[in-house]
């Protein structure tokens, strides 16, 4: 069958989807076969895993409980106002703590999942957590270092420029906004600090 | 409960989230058996995931200061609570990245990737070990030693014949994958278009072959991921940086009829289009940056379907759902149920269907985390799958 050069379709006639039938089938079963390991091996629909979606699960993944005992400690744990109760199990890692908290808690009693305003407050109080965790650090034994903790040093150590410049990736791109994204809010606050800092001082000048 | 070691203060080390693009090892207290169906597993290998850099990147919302991240890891059982029936001191298990309590209304349904009973921060999503409060606020295995809920209902002992390295993977990249796969509700064959070519889309694209595809095209940007496409998942590929128009070019290759099936396995994180990158991925105005959700709706052929396996956040995104509705497609997606698929994939691993191992590129002792998160998120080094050892530290 002769083809197009340019579309590298059958020549002559309409195309594919402007008939009934494909125009190109498939590889054959035996030839994919062939091929493949395994080809085919889970071609019925109904036998594979986590079907159907919905399907009693009779050995409860060896649950032994009609409902679990409640773990202790949950008095004041923050949850999805969407949540009837407290689940009976939950994570206790990073409890709520300071602004940031306040301002996560916030989020969890007032909105519900569907509401923007949740996600956004959630996400502030994530910065408000991040800064003044880096501010903590400077009063800890252990500062924060930028340059470890981002472990940049790979780039020196795993090619950096050469696997940027071994693709034609187009992330590179992106990569160089990565540095203002984490030291960005550091140069702002700076900046706030000094012209806020002048600012005080010449009024108490003046 | 009432653990001999409730009061003991132990210190161990871990992975730990500093705020965005910064992470540390740090000590912390030894997790403690804090409900009795609960375990404490010593970590033996874990692995970061794509949807770690989610995190590490700050995309997350309640992803607090302290986080222990982790969701793919194995270990041994090191204790357990007074009603564990099901698992022993020295087993050696594999941790199912969902946690679930294996009873609520959707466990029993088999929903377990959406489990009611784990999660009190959210109901729009199940637990999730070392995934932010957002997942229930439980830290992850990135760490020598994790909690494990539910120990009678979620963990595995790893069978004999099993390597180490197939069973971290199995915990979520390997299940993921093939439950994209799955998801597609591919037929004898139909094309199948794989967007990303990271871990859980050459899993995909290697799956799609066992049900039955004619065609599988991966799409990417990395020409070593790209390659390892064709040599791993034997699969026709697509460097979406060397053609104008990606989606022309999906159209093209599949005779303009489109695809039958399109997975997204990309996600949160997507490039090819600059505002959408910005204004998802880096700014974090978007629940993410759904280029390849997008790509997919627009790639796929009128009455397809579309399975998504990569994760979004939970905030509106930009996404062409004119285009969806006007072209009849079915939009199938979750999070892996993992010990659904488990029984399948281990007699995929074991017939060689399956070697999710072989995509491992490096490995990292967890005293080095911060250079691990540094590689994988750049993508430096050819880094597919980076591995955590965290008794090497």
């Amino acid at each position: 069958m002769s083809t197009d050069q340019q579309t590298g379709r059958p020549a002559g006639g309409p195309a594919t989807p402007h008939v009934a039938h494909r125009r190109q089938p498939p590889p054959s079963a035996d030839e994919l076969r062939a091929r493949i390991p395994g080809w085919g091996a889970d071609l019925d629909h109904a036998d594979r895993p986590s079907f159907p979606k919905l399907d009693w699960q009779a050995d409860r993944y060896g649950a032994h409980w009609d409902y679990p005992a409640q773990q202790p400690g949950g008095e004041g744990r923050e949850r999805s106002i969407e949540h009837a109760q407290l689940t009976p199990v939950f994570g206790t890692a990073q409890p709520l703590h300071g602004v940031s908290g306040a301002v996560r808690r916030l989020a969890y009693a007032r909105y519900s999942e569907g509401r923007l305003a949740h996600w956004m407050l959630l996400i502030a109080g994530d910065r408000i957590d991040a800064w003044g965790a880096h501010a903590r650090s400077f009063l800890s034994g252990r500062p924060d270092q930028p340059f470890t903790e981002t472990g940049v040093v790979t780039e020196v150590t795993h090619h950096g420029l050469a696997s940027r410049l071994r693709s034609s990736r187009t992330d590179t791109r992106h990569q160089v906004l990565d540095p203002v994204v984490v030291a960005g809010p550091w140069v702002a606050a700076a900046v706030g600090a000094f012209l806020g800092g002048r600012a005080l001082v010449r009024a108490v000048r003046s | 409960m009432g653990s001999s070691r409730a009061d003991e203060v132990v210190l161990v080390k871990a992975m730990v989230y500093r705020g965005p693009y910064k992470v540390r090892v740090e000590e912390k207290a030894r997790p403690k058996i804090e409900h009795p169906n609960d375990a404490v597993i010593r970590v033996t290998l874990a692995a970061i995931c794509g949807s770690d850099l989610h995190l590490y990147h700050g995309m997350m919302p309640d992803t607090r200061i302290g986080h222990t991240f982790g969701h793919e890891f194995i270990g041994v059982v090191d204790e357990v609570g007074s009603s564990v029936q099901n698992l022993t001191a020295g087993d050696r298990v594999m941790v199912p990245f969902n946690i679930f309590c294996g009873t609520c209304w959707f466990c029993s349904r088999g929903l377990v990737s959406n489990c009611h009973n784990v999660n009190p921060n959210a109901t729009a999503v199940g637990g999730i070990y070392g995934y932010s409060h957002t997942t229930g606020g439980y830290d992850g295995g990135q760490s020598q030693y994790v909690r494990v809920p539910f120990a009678d209902v979620g963990p595995a002992k790893i069978p004999d014949w099993m390597a180490d390295e197939d069973a971290v993977l199995l915990t979520d990249m390997t299940a993921t994958g093939y439950f994209g796969a799955q998801l597609a509700d591919i037929a004898e064959g139909d094309t199948v278009v794989v967007l990303g070519a990271g871990p859980v889309g050459l899993v995909a694209a290697r799956s799609a072959w066992l049900m039955g595809a004619g065609r599988v095209i991966v799409v990417d940007e990395l020409d070593e991921r790209l390659e390892r496409a064709r040599t791993w998942a034997l699969a026709e590929t697509l460097n979406f940086t060397h053609v104008d128009d990606v989606v022309l070019e999906m159209k093209k290759q599949t005779d303009f009829l489109g695809a039958d099936s399109v997975i997204d396995c990309v996600g949160a994180e997507a490039d090819g289009n600059f505002t959408q990158h910005l204004t998802g991925a880096k700014l974090k105005l978007q629940g993410g940056s759904p280029v390849a959700l997008n790509w997919a709706i627009d790639g796929v052929r009128k009455g397809g379907t579309i399975s998504v396996i990569g994760a979004y956040g939970p905030v509106p995104s930009a996404v062409k759902f004119g285009d969806a509705m006007n072209k009849g497609l079915t939009l199938r997606m979750n999070q892996a149920p993992v010990k659904r698929q488990w029984p399948r994939l281990f007699e995929h691993v074991k017939a060689g269907h399956l070697k999710p191992s072989e995509l491992v590129t490096h490995r990292f002792p967890l005293e080095h985390i911060a250079e691990a998160y540094h590689v994988f998120s750049s993508k430096l080094d050819g880094c597919i799958k980076p591995l955590v050892l965290p008794d090497a530290a």
